[in-house]
């Protein structure tokens, strides 16, 4: 048997006591952003597919539409399809289910932690980290002529809305996460992606979608997300489309936080 | 504000139940643990050692019963509970990629400990567990016998009352079983630390606990010291195979004191006494006097796991035993 040298212990007057609910907030969100370099691998898609898809569908489509529809810059229009892509479905989902299933969650649960605050940690690294995406987004956005006719303050609106959107989103595969603790299951939530990044004027505005696709665009909130960036970047401060842009974030965001905290306060009763 | 402990115990449970659907896992279980003693929660896989602990712990509300943890209910005042007591549970639950340090200050951190006193527990515990300058690197790297050692330590990093530990050594080697043995006894010796520890190991609950709780389909059979429990099945038998008088022999050793009976089977001299090791110097001294030839001799302690056997009809089957066919049907 090896030989125990431990010191002798003395009786230690720091006690546990309630953390505040900003404490508990920082302790998840730091965790979480640690990991974020740690892990480059999930961020890396997150990274490439919308300055793939801006660069392809710039390259596709630029002048086909400039000379279809007079005065329109598809660059810009194309820039905050980039950035809803970046921004869309980037979540610490697969890493809540991971600590679910490995008992790590359990750990946190045992402690005085509000059970709130978990989710919310977490919601707070994504937005920075989505926020953090647009980026290089934007960078190429520049590098391709684009700019923005609200100026700097357009542009940190710009970022902010789409990392709101990003957030909100958020919301539904970490309820698919806490309801089903199933790494598969999150990673099919990905699929929710498609009908609101592709079924709007992500290609085209709105009035050029056929009969169909302009109808299903009507009842998508990306639509009206899309209409109020795309203001920041080509018109100025038009409150009418920003303004239903914040709209459409909430709306989604009610029915996502809605359902993620209802399968976190699941989540927790279960245990 | 604070609420008041209702109960003096350190734990107290009485008639607990946990069902899941139509399963109970835990049938009526009643506790009674005073501060600063070391309690065994002992019983085969799937005994509800884990479903109890965890009730206890507040991840989970009982079905029935009630149960107070450093005088709080754990169903009405989790919070007051969870400030009180330490946890580690049977699988070392840990991040591969934060680094042992960073897992110990997030759990100072969610204890309410400000950065100077998470910097001084931190000292502390890093001493206890001795990982050294691997509490740096990524847990990942870490053996398993580190995990474990650094679950103990962020259990403690808050200084709790009561420490839960759920089989804190089932899979370790015997190296760093006796390290994790050693460190649960300096926590109850220097610091008074209430233990409820759960095994499958009997040697563990023997060695470590003041009093063993023995647990079968969710109910408490047994519960008592060890020695009382060992007691209550039967004594400890010497068996001696000699060559010679036989019947000289029987007589030599029936008037040692503290022998309760002696029988002469063929070759094989079987003597039963409450305390075996305490007379098996009498016994070799007496059967030397009467000529035989000894040629064994050899002392049978009952062990706990015969009062599990008696009790239950079944042995412990422990998980290490579990062939990997089993574990992943």
């Amino acid at each position: 048997m090896t030989d125990v040298t431990a010191p002798t212990m003395a009786p230690s007057a720091i006690r546990a006591r309630p953390p505040g609910f900003f404490v508990d907030l920082v302790s998840i969100a730091g965790r979480a952003l640690r990991t974020i370099p740690r892990a480059p691998a999930e961020i890396i898609p997150a990274l490439m597919i919308p300055l793939f898809f801006f660069i392809v569908n710039v390259g596709a489509l630029q002048d086909f539409s400039e000379r279809g529809i007079p005065n329109f810059d598809y660059k810009a229009f194309q820039l905050p399809v980039a950035i809803i892509f970046a921004v869309t479905g980037v979540s610490r989902a697969s890493t809540l289910v991971t600590d679910i299933q490995d008992g790590y969650f359990d750990r946190l649960l045992l402690t005085p932690v509000r059970r709130l605050a978990l989710l919310l940690g977490l919601m707070v690294a994504d937005f920075a980290l989505v926020c953090g995406l647009c980026i290089p987004v934007m960078g190429l956005g520049f590098a391709l002529g684009v700019r923005f006719e609200t100026g700097l303050l357009g542009m940190v609106a710009f970022v902010v809305i789409a990392g709101l959107w990003g957030l909100v989103f958020t919301g539904f595969p970490y309820a698919i996460a806490l309801k089903t603790g199933s790494p598969q299951a999150v990673a099919s939530s990905f699929i929710l992606f498609f009908p609101f990044a592709f079924l709007t004027t992500s290609t085209l505005p709105r009035f050029a979608l056929t009969g169909w696709l302009d109808t299903v665009a009507g009842y998508n909130p990306v639509t009206y997300l899309l209409d109020g960036l795309r203001a920041l970047v080509s018109k100025g401060w038009d409150w009418a489309p920003i303004g239903k842009g914040l709209l459409a974030i909430a709306l989604v965001g009610a029915v996502s936080m809605s359902m993620c905290f209802a399968a976190l306060r699941g989540r927790v009763r279960r245990g | 504000m604070s609420a008041l402990p209702s109960s003096s115990a350190a734990i107290h449970a009485s008639g607990l139940v946990r069902r899941f659907g139509d399963f109970t896992a835990v049938d009526g279980v009643d506790l009674d643990i005073q501060p600063g003693e070391i309690y065994g929660f002992l019983g085969p896989n799937g005994s509800g050692k884990s479903t109890t602990v965890r009730v206890l712990c507040t991840l989970i509300s009982p079905s029935g019963g009630s149960a107070t943890v450093a005088g709080f209910d754990v169903a009405t005042h989790p919070d007051e509970v969870r400030l009180r007591i330490g946890v580690a549970l049977q699988d070392a639950a840990l991040d591969p990629m934060q680094s042992g340090v960073e897992l110990l200050r997030l759990q100072g951190r969610l204890y309410g400990l400000t950065k100077r006193e998470v910097a001084i527990r931190l000292a502390e515990v890093s001493d206890l567990v001795d990982i050294g300058e691997a509490i740096d690197r990524p847990i990942g790297t870490y053996s398993g016998g580190m995990k474990r050692r650094l679950d103990l330590a962020a259990s403690l990093m808050h200084n709790p009352d009561i420490l839960f530990l759920d089989e804190p050594t089932t899979g370790l080697d015997p190296v760093s079983r006796a390290r994790v043995w050693e460190e649960v006894r300096r926590l109850n010796d220097e610091l008074g630390t209430t233990i409820f520890l759960t095994t499958q190991y009997l040697e563990e609950a023997d060695e470590l606990a003041d009093r063993v709780g023995i647990l079968s389909a969710g109910r408490i059979v047994a519960e008592g010291t060890p020695d009382e429990l060992k007691r209550s099945v039967g004594e400890d038998v010497i068996i001696a195979r000699i060559d010679g008088d036989g019947s000289a022999a029987l007589a030599a050793v029936h008037g040692i004191a503290g022998v309760s009976t002696a029988e002469l089977h063929g070759d094989e001299l079987t003597i039963a006494a409450a305390d075996g090791a305490s007379i098996i110097s009498p016994v070799a001294v007496a059967l030397s006097g009467t000529g035989v030839h000894v040629k064994d001799l050899t002392l049978r302690t009952t062990t706990l796991d015969d009062v599990f056997l008696e009790l239950t009809g079944n042995r412990i089957e422990r998980r290490d035993d579990v062939t990997p066919e089993e574990v992943s049907a």
